[in-house]
């Protein structure tokens, strides 16, 4: 296991206001010493063929050297109830629950536990390494005996299972009953033993679901043992039930002869949107879960008429584990860095540097509410470099070769994050399990989002993706003279059109994809209300997201039927866990992108890019204005660091039917794009031969120009390439010419 | 083809029997001029036949799949292969190291073609 990036960080904070702190968290491995530096990042991107990479360091308290040391990352998600009275004065018991196993044969993986690993004591039903339900139970002074239900389980299918511990009789019973037949095989099973232990033992400190309590270090509960898949309904009780009454536990009132024994009876219907475990008896046994596993999911009992889990919670009683979740790293903190107010607002980062090794933590710094330094607002989007965050695809897709029609090229992040999988992948991947990986957080080293990174999907040339990329745009407005605030989707999540409202003009990066509500209605508010939108990339406003109300840093997303998706959302569960809303595409949430920029995703392709040509549209004195410089015979961004083209990697077009304004110009059109460039699923209702480029006049990216209420306007350039070619020959050039032409009309209060 | 693990790992006596589908398109040593093309321009618009082939190269499982490792910045890749284990490091090729991705791209061509054709290409 190679550490290819020997100094990783993370903050707990990604956008700060003046006078604001943020903390910084570093682990090195090997390097004894770093030095620390605050610098601003002008141009990230290494490509000789550019400007190359430009910073500016800054003075502060923080620049100077400190010790390195190792932090670990602990994956593995579970429920965490902490210790009770109740739990010790177990004697017999029953444990039970539902569960839908995604990797039985796995190794072991704890469903229900409550075991001191130190002293072996306590009991665990888990299935183990053969895929079958077992008990497991210790009597505390190192003697353990296992007892197994005998037959592997099928994965992906929903079973009942249990254990019961007589402790007069000894006798275990360990049961496991599939919930769907089938002919010719029987995946049920049952387990019988008489224990030789005195006693089980009542373990120690929390009881877990889905792992093992391992040990406590520096107050962090640590577990292992850690299971794939879903778990509903878990039921201890302190007597050795029969069967008959292992099912009545199952039920929604449970009989009062059996709530006396029942020790905890959680529902994890309850409180879905966050963190908390429900215990429905008198001993409340509330816990919480640990790095996040799926809520929201279907459970044993979900038919299928209703698959909205905010009006039929009891169906949604499952929590889908997963070995491979990660919430935050908790780390302890490095260095802190409170913000002065000399700090003009724009994109930082803490520079980190030991021998060879490098390493950056980008922030953002805000203008102080209310009180804009700027005419230009960059809303930087970092919702959506969150969806990318330890993108794991160039080394897992089995079609990445041929979609981007070039070999595969890996830099050493992605060779450190295919050897450290504990850092977690992006919602583009796949947990361990094969299922979506649905939630990112920030709270953990990013190594793709950061200055210098190349990724080699994005295109010949710079091989810049997101945050890289749209430093593209950040020095294209410094080197043209362009004073800008920066934000980000965060503020404007939490805020709303607040953070917009004193500009003039807004811009977006060069991928703007995931877009949460409160975010979409900000900006659709914004241009409303007299504001002027630049949107600088492709395939933006897509994806719905959600943040969460009580969770940091962490942003959802459900890739649920219809739309280019890396994965698919399970039937039942294409609505939020963190605010209960329909996820996935905009467009069917009747807010296109059209509705909102005047354009939307169309196809994609990532070998080479394109130029646009401009329409007969450009001479309408609506928009002639933006052509002045530039001659109309021009093709425009034939060039660019980014694929060699302005407009390529993905595009949009205009459709009046999903919103784009019925007076808007479409001013120029992109051609040639290869046949690699193909249509997006959701355009294709039915597949035809004619998909690609070559043979489609629909692949392409129009540019496009309308006014909106109130004297605001928008200007869409519908390629996420679009920003590389604005560096070209020096900053001359007709993509530069034209943007600048844009930005400085909109930036005057001068109404449309 | 990649099977859903949908029977679960080592699951015991369990047995699945699924037919994976066969390719029928195959490259072979008289397409010659398919493999020019591509010497003359390996990344751009290519031909409908080159991209046939482009797509049996490009589609080969992970196992074993040619990957280029980013030695150096814009200055230098070397060749390598992937296991296709999640988790395992690339197997890095001695020697095969490249100053253009051109010309990775041309080798790793030839490669392929001897694979699939039997043939060396000589171009």
């Amino acid at each position: 296991m190679t550490a290819y990036l020997r100094i990783t960080g993370y903050s707990d904070e990604i956008s700060v206001l003046p006078g604001g702190t943020i903390n910084f968290m570093v682990s090195c491995d090997g390097v004894d010493t770093y030095r620390a530096d605050i610098v601003r990042v002008i141009h990230g991107d290494m490509n000789p063929a550019g400007p190359g990479v430009k910073e500016e360091l800054i003075r502060t308290s923080v620049s100077r050297n400190y010790e390195g040391r190792k932090q670990q990352i602990h994956t593995g998600s579970s429920v965490i109830v902490p210790a009770h009275p109740v739990l010790d004065e177990l004697a017999s018991f029953t444990v039970q629950c539902m569960i839908w196993p995604t990797t039985p044969g796995k190794a072991e993986q704890c469903l229900v536990s409550r075991w001191d690993t130190r002293s072996k004591g306590g009991f665990q039903l888990l299935i183990d390494a053969d895929g079958a339900v077992a008990l497991r139970v210790g009597n505390g002074k190192g003697k353990v005996e296992t007892v197994s239900a005998g037959r592997a389980m099928l994965a992906r299918e929903w079973y009942f299972v249990g254990a019961s511990f007589d402790a007069k009789t000894k006798r275990i019973r360990v049961y496991q009953e599939p919930q769907r037949r089938y002919a010719k095989i029987d995946t049920g099973g049952r387990g019988q033993a008489t224990s030789k232990l005195g006693s089980a033992g009542v373990g120690a400190g929390p009881l877990t679901m889905a792992a093992y309590h391992q040990r406590t270090s520096k107050g962090r509960t640590l577990t292992a043992g850690h299971y794939n898949g879903k778990i509903d309904s878990p039921r201890l009780a302190r007597r050795a039930l029969d069967r008959s009454e292992m099912e009545q536990l199952m039920r929604r009132t449970v009989p009062t002869h059996l709530q006396e024994v029942l020790v905890g009876r959680w529902d994890f219907s309850r409180e879905i949107k966050g963190i908390r475990i429900v215990d429905l008896t008198a001993n409340a046994l509330h816990g919480e879960t640990h790095n996040l596993p799926a809520r929201a999911m279907t459970g044993y009992n979900w038919t299928g008429e209703n698959a909205k889990w905010e009006t039929a919670p009891e169906q949604y009683g499952a929590i889908h584990f997963h070995d491979d979740d990660l919430y935050d790293c908790g780390w302890e903190v490095d260095f802190s860095l409170t913000v002065p107010s000399t700090m003009k607002s724009g994109c930082y980062a803490a520079r980190l540097r030991g021998g060879e090794h490098e390493e950056y933590i980008p922030f953002y710094v805000r203008a102080p509410l209310g009180k804009p330094t700027a005419k230009i607002l960059y809303l930087a989007p970092t919702a959506s470099y969150l969806s990318y965050a330890n993108l794991s695809v160039a080394m897992r897709g089995k079609k990445v070769e041929m979609m981007s029609g070039r070999l595969v090229q890996l830099s050493a992040w992605e060779q450190h994050l295919n050897e450290n999988p504990e850092l977690g992948a992006s919602q583009y991947d796949e947990h361990s399990d094969h299922s979506g990986i649905c939630y990112s957080s920030r709270l953990r080293p990013i190594l793709n989002m950061r200055p210098k990174v190349i990724t080699g999907l994005a295109g010949v040339g710079s091989g810049v993706w997101q945050y890289n990329a749209d430093t593209h745009l950040t020095d294209w407005m410094e080197a043209q003279g362009f004073d800008f605030d920066v934000a980000t989707d965060e503020d404007l999540d939490r805020e709303g059109i607040e953070v917009l409202k004193s500009y003039s003009v807004v811009i977006t990066g060069s991928h703007p994809e995931y877009t949460s509500t409160r975010m979409w209605d900000a900006f659709y508010a914004y241009t409303q209300q007299g504001g002027r939108l630049m949107y600088m990339g492709g395939n933006g406003f897509y994806w719905r997201v959600a943040y969460s109300d009580t969770l940091p840093g962490v942003m959802e997303v459900r890739r649920s039927a219809g739309g280019t998706r890396a994965w698919a959302a399970d039937p039942g569960e294409f609505h939020h866990s963190f605010d209960g809303q329909h996820g996935g595409l905009w467009r069917f949430q009747d807010r296109s992108p059209q509705r909102l920029v005047g354009a939307g995703f169309v196809a994609q392709g990532f070998d080479i890019c394109t130029y646009f040509r401009q329409t007969a549209a450009r001479n309408d004195p609506r928009v002639k204005w933006a052509f002045e410089g530039v001659g109309k015979e021009e093709l425009l961004g034939d060039f660019g660091l980014v694929g060699g083209g302005a407009a390529g990697l993905e595009v949009d077009w205009v459709d009046r039917k999903l919103g784009t304004p019925p007076h808007a110009l479409v001013v120029a059109q992109s051609e040639n794009l290869t046949d690699l460039y193909l249509l997006v699923a959701e355009e294709v209702l039915i597949s035809t031969p004619d998909s690609m480029g070559s043979a489609n006049a629909d692949i392409r990216g129009d540019i496009v120009f309308y006014e909106t209420p109130n004297g605001g306007a928008v200007f869409s350039f519908s390629s996420i390439s679009y920003c590389g070619s604005l560096s070209h020959n020096d900053y001359k050039n007709n993509i530069s010419r034209l943007t600048g032409n844009v930005l400085k009309r909109f930036a005057t209060d001068k109404s449309f | 083809m990649d099977l859903y693990p949908a029977f679960g790992y080592r699951a015991g006596r369990l047995t699945v029997t699924i037919e994976a589908g066969r390719l029928m398109y195959t490259v072979n040593h008289n397409m010659k001029h398919v493999a020019e093309e591509f010497m003359r321009n390996p990344i751009g618009h290519h031909s409908p036949e080159l991209q046939r082939v482009l797509m049996v190269f490009r589609g080969e499982p992970l196992e074993g799949k040619y990957v280029l490792i980013c030695t150096k910045p814009f200055e230098e890749w070397q060749l390598a292969t992937l296991t296709g284990v999640r988790g395992k490091p690339v197997k890095l090729i001695k020697d095969k190291f490249f100053s253009s991705v051109e010309d990775a791209e041309r080798e790793v061509f030839r490669l392929r073609w001897k694979k699939y054709t039997g043939h060396e290409l000589n171009l």
